[in-house]
């Protein structure tokens, strides 16, 4: 089975890196972007079969390693 | 006094943290990330800087994962001392052994300069040998040096003088000018600055050298 984890920077982090697109994309000529946030996206192929054993699992892996919880929130889709 | 230098793979500031250890006394072991136990008898732990992991997924938060980062962990759980410097201190925020994250620089670019800093407190035995509000100059080599509080953690940092010291004039964003953390504790200190590369007048300047005679000082007494 496979989960898709999306990490981005909580709202009200400033997302710097995000920033700078939003300023690249005007620059281009693309009008009306009000904002840009930049994430990452994780795809786990997982052993596990069980579809609620294995949200459980990718979501012990996000609070122990993927994500910083300190400024970071996710989540996690089974594909 | 015995200081354990940590190297992970992409540590690049470990022999100069060791050097910088020895030049005040200390008795100076080599821990590798693979290790599981410090030296017996560790007094004091050093995380370097440098880019351990190459940074992957967060700045230290493979380190922070690594069997090494539990004996350090278990160093720190029986009130020893832990300096992290650069890396070090990603690596610690990471452990949740300081409070806090290290984000990429507001300005985006990595930052190689010496930049002032203020002593904010000389409560702690990594500053006690500085004056408070002493201001010294520091070099500062990161991409990932913003550091990032909430206004909770900020208002207990401040209450319980932990934070140790501030940019003169921030270089990356960081939240109140931050440039150094201490834990409730006061035995583990974070910071972005490198004093281990001031201790030696023929290599850029000697204002680094008081943390490790503080420290040197500090155990001695205790």
């Amino acid at each position: 089975m496979k989960a898709r984890v999306t990490v981005m920077l909580k709202s009200g982090v400033l997302d710097v890196q995000g920033e700078a697109v939003r300023h690249a994309l005007g620059t281009l000529g693309f009008a009306g972007v009000n904002g840009v946030r930049q994430g990452k996206v994780i795809e786990l192929d997982l052993a596990e079969t069980d579809k609620a054993a294995a949200e459980a699992a990718a979501r012990a892996m996000c609070d122990k390693l993927l994500a910083n919880a300190v400024i970071e929130s996710y989540r996690v889709e089974l594909i | 006094m015995k200081a354990a230098v940590v190297t992970f793979p992409g540590s690049n500031c470990d022999r100069d943290l060791a050097v910088a250890f020895e030049r005040v006394g200390f008795e100076v072991s080599r821990v590798w990330h693979k290790d599981t136990a410090l030296p017996a008898g560790t007094d004091v732990v050093g995380v370097p800087g440098g880019f351990s992991f190459g940074d992957y997924l967060r700045c230290g938060a493979i380190a922070a994962q690594s069997p090494i980062a539990a004996a350090i962990r278990s160093h720190a759980d029986r009130g020893g001392y832990v300096l992290g410097i650069c890396n070090g201190f990603q690596v610690l925020t990471e452990m949740q052994l300081l409070p806090g994250a290290l984000m990429r620089n507001a300005g985006l670019k990595f930052i190689c300069k010496t930049v002032g800093l203020q002593v904010a407190t000389a409560d702690s035995a990594f500053t006690s040998a500085y004056a408070k509000g002493q201001q010294i100059a520091v070099p500062v080599a990161h991409h990932d040096g913003n550091y990032t509080i909430d206004a909770e953690g900020l208002a207990a940092l401040r209450a319980e003088d932990r934070i140790a010291f501030t940019y003169t004039q921030n270089p990356n964003g960081a939240a109140a000018d931050i440039a150094g953390v201490l834990s409730a504790n006061r035995r583990v200190l974070g910071m972005m600055p490198h004093p281990e590369r001031v201790v030696d007048a023929r290599t850029g300047g000697t204002d680094g050298a008081a943390l490790f005679a503080s420290l040197m000082g500090g155990m001695a007494l205790a």
